[in-house]
């Protein structure tokens, strides 16, 4: 197995309403893929699929070599949620340790975790009283801490400095440089070019899947943005061209 | 279910509970100040020859009430602030189990409850005479089980509520039935039959009866100890259900 992550057909509907609509890709291993797409899109439906919190309505997802959701895998996979999921009423530190101690990690990865986000300094702050910011941090910090294999993060620098933002993203590729795997979502198309990888979706489906390169060179322009408008305009063309054929050919 | 993750979590409430001085002050003091105003209120009734007194009869039997309402309440809204902060679903793609949740619940709430029923008893025993001839030992012992058919059937109701405005309303539908027909205010024996038979589904019946078997009688009765088995075995129901409620995957 040389992807995290395999999805084959992934159909997902929520409230009478198809969220994912057959999408198929891999995640590579010891890389940052990003999960790009507009407010909206499924990105959190698609992450909550890989973490096996989803019900799904078909396909398959693979993750690490088993089964989405399988039991073992708790073990191995970090999630962090889009809303920051701590408990107000503890200090930053607290929550980092009780989640430490989930995984069987002890006060010293905990603390490192604290510090990897750049929260030492408020660790002994209780996370009701932090900034919205530091609190998803803080989220970070507790999805961090079991040191999992793969990591999926939904939004992790969404309202950070951008001092910190570079920071984390710093922090991401160091991990990954040591064989994590990260998934990361974002609807910020700046924060594509700083991944290995992409995939891009919209309106449930999959637009583009490849490297930051790979999307600039096939749109033939060298802003993402750009180029990922020209990926949704061609799809949008070919689709509706195919319509017209299927339509003159039942005519 | 494992130790370590059990007793983290246990640890984990506490803290959270720790933090709530106010709180904490409001569950020592209330039911103190309760019996007070029950021991005054019946200061000048008279008691017939042969018979407990009626402060007797009636504090014993809050002693097993206050644990038991308060915990309910308490874990209620506990319950469902992990599930409205999105900490539950968090916990639930990490290797923690789902009775490592449920029983850290019961044994952080029981033991807060130990305190509560301690204080309240030393206030009853000391301060306003209670006089029970079995031993103030079984008294706090059955306080601390009915605290914890309270946390039990809070955790359970807790999956029925999506807001608190409906945890609480859950008081009056789950507590309040049981309060009426435990025999504080009309004896079992002589209610209507469609009464008892409901007053024979309720556990804090048996919470209640076991409480007044000690308090009739030096030595454990059989019957005490029966009625002790039956609020056990509610607690264990009450969280098995629990445990059944609590879906890993959602939609």
């Amino acid at each position: 197995m040389d992807d995290a992550i395999a999805v084959r057909d992934l159909v997902v509907d929520r409230g009478g309403r198809r969220v994912l609509d057959g999408i198929s890709c891999r995640v590579p291993r010891g890389a940052v893929t990003g999960l790009l797409g507009p407010s909206g899109s499924g990105k959190t439906t698609f992450m909550r699929a890989v973490v096996g919190v989803q019900l799904v309505s078909g396909g398959t997802v693979t993750v690490l070599g088993q089964l989405a959701g399988t039991p073992a895998l708790r073990h191995r996979v970090g999630y962090l949620t889009q809303a920051p999921s701590v408990y107000a009423d503890l200090t930053v530190r607290e929550n980092a340790r009780y989640f430490a101690a989930l995984y069987g990690r002890g006060r010293a990865e905990a603390d490192r975790a604290i510090s990897d986000v750049g929260l030492a300094e408020a660790a002994g702050q209780l996370v009701g009283t932090l900034s919205g910011g530091q609190r998803s941090r803080a989220s970070l910090a507790c999805a961090l801490v079991g040191e999992p294999e793969l990591v999926i993060l939904d939004e992790p620098t969404v309202g950070q400095d951008p001092v910190l933002r570079a920071d984390l993203w710093a922090r991401f590729h160091a991990m990954a440089a040591a064989g994590t795997t990260l998934l990361v979502s974002s609807h910020v198309m700046d924060e594509a070019a700083r991944c290995d990888q992409l995939l891009l979706i919209r309106q449930g489906r999959l637009i583009a899947d490849d490297s930051p390169a790979a999307v600039r060179a096939a749109a033939g322009v060298d802003d993402l943005d750009e180029a990922f408008l020209r990926l949704i305009r061609a799809g949008e063309a070919a689709a509706t061209s195919t319509d017209a054929t299927a339509a003159r050919e039942t005519a | 279910m494992n130790a370590r993750i059990l007793a983290a979590t246990t640890g984990r409430i506490l803290r959270q509970l720790r933090h709530d001085r106010r709180t904490i002050a409001l569950l020592v003091v209330v039911p103190a100040v309760l019996l007070t105003l029950v021991y005054f209120m019946y200061a000048d009734q008279p008691t017939p020859p042969g018979q407990p007194t009626t402060f007797d009869r009636i504090a014993l039997v809050m002693l097993g009430i206050f644990p038991f309402v308060i915990m309910f309440l308490v874990t209620s809204i506990a319950m469902l602030r992990e599930r409205t902060s999105g900490t539950l679903e968090r916990l639930l793609t990490t290797p923690l189990g789902k009775l490592d949740l449920l029983f850290g619940y019961g044994i952080a709430f029981g033991l807060a409850a130990a305190v509560q029923a301690a204080v309240a008893a030393a206030v009853a025993y000391w301060i306003f005479d209670l006089d029970t001839a079995g031993s103030i030992g079984l008294v706090l012992g059955i306080a601390v089980l009915d605290a914890v058919l309270g946390v039990a059937l809070g955790l359970l109701c807790s999956a029925f509520a999506r807001t608190e405005f409906q945890a609480v309303q859950f008081l009056p539908v789950v507590v309040i039935p049981q309060l009426l027909l435990c025999g504080l205010f009309v004896a079992r024996d002589q209610m209507a039959g469609w009464l008892q038979a409901l007053s024979d589904a309720f556990p804090l019946s048996y919470a209640i009866e076991a409480l007044q078997e000690v308090g009739a009688h030096a030595e454990p009765t059989g019957r005490m100890w029966r009625d002790v088995g039956v609020v056990f075995g509610a607690v264990v129901l009450a969280l098995v259900l629990a445990a059944a409620t609590l879906r890993r995957r959602s939609g």
